[in-house]
């Protein structure tokens, strides 16, 4: 049982939702971003996806792009990265920790040595966005073998014939992206939402979780009634980008977190 | 020919795959669309009206076969091998990129899209796109970098003109692998009425094999047009990589025709060492995973990806078709680089000698057999392809040999 897990049958018990933030490490400095990462947990954030810039981040809108490259000219990097979690981890050990990013870097470092490092620092999930099913041999097995779950990411474009496919070496919970189109894009709509989440939820008991597109408070309360919890990225990023204290940021976090724990 | 075994005409393998490269590295929103275009794919190859007009558009639009034109006087110039030229650069656009934006145009009006989106790196096959769209009444969205939209500048109006809408691309340094990525963000975002026309042998499976196989009809010709020439096979054949589609074009057909040297030829740009001025991925590279498919790549050693540099637009990409990786480390084809100096002196010698202004892509091509062909015997065949013509890259060449063309502003370098 992973701490992703643990926190999923906690929420269960409490009869609550999920909050997911999504922030990118080194973002706009490491000093700064660690401190942000130190008090997601106190702003209500169930589980803290942590961004592993890459030079292309194919699936990300312009703010995810602009924080990745921030973090990089930062000298952030994936030791780096590791080393935040590690952080975090001297002083929360329950707060699940995901790493959200692309594969070369991981790909560059190793798998073996990556997956070691990673369970080291505390890292619990991986979300690699350009590693579909069909390359499952490549991280997802070896991922899970080792401990960590692989979260993968369910698309208004997966049919029901693809659905099976895409859960069956899914663990931790799915991410569901509420539209087609990169992150920081469209509003996601409940309504067309709820449908997916219920088509999904007949072929899997994992917690579903829904992500892209969610940018305010009202919204993520929205989002959570129909799913199992909601994930924000880039309208928090878009806080840091505009160079928000680490306690703005953080209030901004827990009114979103507070929407989702109200649904 | 036909041990099967040995071929190395069988990739890549139902996952894509050829060796370790090649692949599916893409996000699950675009996986369906890929699986939706490789069925397509596979039912096309096998259809013979699908062919048949192919083969009519190509002679009857773009102009094939290309012919094999023997470089006498560049031949006697170099004293010693006997150099052939396949002169794709007189297809209709002016380079071989059409060849393959005809297979993937009729592969997007079998399968009901009605918007095309391309990148493009010097301008070259986005202005194939844009042609082939406004022939067959199509919208066309294509991605350039900022970086290119200004060195390129005539072939950015030729687009226009076509009547496609071309986006400046500024993320990254604004060349052609950040116009791929707001491509693929593009192709996420409009999944259903959409089709990406990649313009090279890269990207996710299927793509690769496809524009391979589009553009392998270079190959098939030049070795019956050489056949009826000179009545046997070539002994080297050369060609420029950027993504590589050119050169694996020529190479496809006689990768099982062992006694055949085969030689890519990379952009060195300013030399290949680690100040990391080059795009000569499997020179100066490893392997890694970018754009939907595992290939040398250039990179840093966090697996950050670097920009390429060349005085090439084309040849501007921090990687390389995943075939041509394979056939690096299987050792069948060699790799080389040549600098933007070399580049530039084979590009003043071919219209010196032959009255042929080429692109600067094939002067990298033509500045390899420069180098080979003094000591090769006479009866040594080489086959080079042609794939482009200068007229794009007047101003750029005019501006590194120093003559003033200050009248024509929009033709400048930015940097």
């Amino acid at each position: 049982m992973t701490r992703i897990d643990a926190k999923f049958a906690e929420l269960r018990a409490a009869n609550r939702k999920a909050f997911v933030a999504y922030v990118m490490a080194g973002d706009p400095d490491y000093d700064t971003s660690l401190k942000i990462v130190k008090g997601l947990p106190g702003a209500g954030v169930d589980i803290i996806e942590l961004g592993l810039p890459f030079t292309d981040p194919m699936a990300d809108g312009p703010t995810i792009q602009l924080a990745g490259q921030r973090a990089l000219e930062g000298g952030q990097n994936l030791d780096k990265t590791l080393q935040m979690a590690r952080e975090l981890r001297k002083e929360d050990d329950t707060t699940p920790i995901v790493m959200m990013g692309y594969y070369n870097p991981i790909y560059s470092r190793g798998v073996d040595r990556f997956l070691e490092q990673a369970k080291e620092a505390g890292i619990d999930g991986l979300i690699v966005v350009d590693l579909p099913p069909e390359e499952d041999e490549e991280l997802c097995i070896p991922a899970q073998k080792a401990g960590l779950n692989f979260i993968r990411l369910a698309t208004p474009t997966t049919d029901d014939k693809r659905l099976p496919k895409v859960l069956t070496n899914t663990s931790g919970f799915v991410y569901y992206v509420s539209i087609t189109g990169i992150t920081g894009a469209a509003d996601a709509e409940a309504g067309d939402v709820g449908p997916e989440v219920a088509r999904i939820k007949a072929q899997t008991d994992l917690p579903i979780i829904v992500g892209f597109g969610i940018k305010t408070p009202e919204r993520s309360k929205a989002i959570a009634e129909v799913a199992d919890g909601a994930v924000v990225g880039s309208a928090i990023v878009e806080r840091i980008a505009k160079g928000d204290s680490v306690t703005d940021v953080l209030a901004f976090v827990k009114a979103l977190a507070d929407g989702a724990h109200s649904a | 020919m036909n041990d099967l075994f040995n071929s190395f005409m069988n990739g890549p393998d139902e996952n894509g795959r050829f060796g370790d490269f090649g692949g599916r590295f893409v996000s699950e929103t675009l996986m369906p669309l890929i699986l939706d275009l490789q069925a397509e794919y596979e039912k096309a190859k096998d259809d013979q009206n699908f062919w048949d007009e192919m083969n009519d558009l190509w002679t009857h639009y773009v102009g094939r076969p290309s012919p094999l034109y023997f470089a006498e006087r560049l031949t006697e110039h170099l004293g010693g091998a006997k150099i052939y030229l396949k002169r794709d650069e007189l297809n209709h656009t002016g380079a071989h990129k059409v060849n393959n934006v005809l297979g993937q145009i009729l592969l997007a009006r079998r399968m009901g899209k009605t918007r095309i989106i391309a990148e493009t790196g010097a301008g070259q096959h986005g202005v194939a796109t844009a042609t082939v769209c406004a022939k067959f009444g199509l919208q066309c969205v294509v991605y350039m970098g900022a970086h290119d939209v200004r060195r390129q500048a005539p072939n950015v109006f030729r687009m226009r003109l076509l009547g496609a809408e071309v986006i400046p691309v500024t993320s990254g340094r604004g060349t052609l692998k950040d116009a791929m990525n707001d491509a693929l963000r593009d192709w996420v975002t409009n999944v259903r009425d959409t089709f990406y026309c990649i313009g090279t042998v890269a990207g996710p499976h299927p793509y690769p094999a496809m524009v391979r196989d589009f553009q392998s009809i270079i190959g098939k010709e030049a070795k019956e047009q050489l056949h009826k020439a000179e009545g046997r096979l070539p002994d080297t054949i050369i060609a420029a990589i950027g993504g590589g589609s050119n050169a694996m074009g020529l190479f496809y057909p006689f990768l099982d025709d062992k006694e055949v040297r085969i030689i890519g030829v990379e952009a060195g740009g300013k030399g290949v060492d680690d100040r990391m001025e080059h795009c000569a991925s499997l020179t100066g590279g490893r392997p890694g995973v970018l754009h939907g498919n595992r290939t040398y790549l250039l990179q840093d050693d966090d697996g950050q990806i670097l920009e390429g540099f060349s005085i090439s637009a084309g040849l501007d990409y921090p990687g390389i078709g995943p075939e041509h990786s394979w056939l690096h480390d299987t050792g069948r084809a060699e790799y080389v680089s040549i600098t933007d100096t070399e580049a530039l002196e084979a590009f003043q010698l071919c219209c010196a000698t032959e009255g042929i202004i080429p692109a600067l892509e094939p002067s990298h091509a033509l500045a390899h057999v420069m180098k080979i062909a003094p000591d090769l015997p006479r009866d040594h065949i080489i086959i080079m392809n042609m794939c482009g013509r200068g007229d794009k890259d007047v101003q750029t060449v005019a501006r590194h040999l120093g003559f003033d063309m200050s009248d024509t502003e929009e033709g400048r370098d930015a940097d």
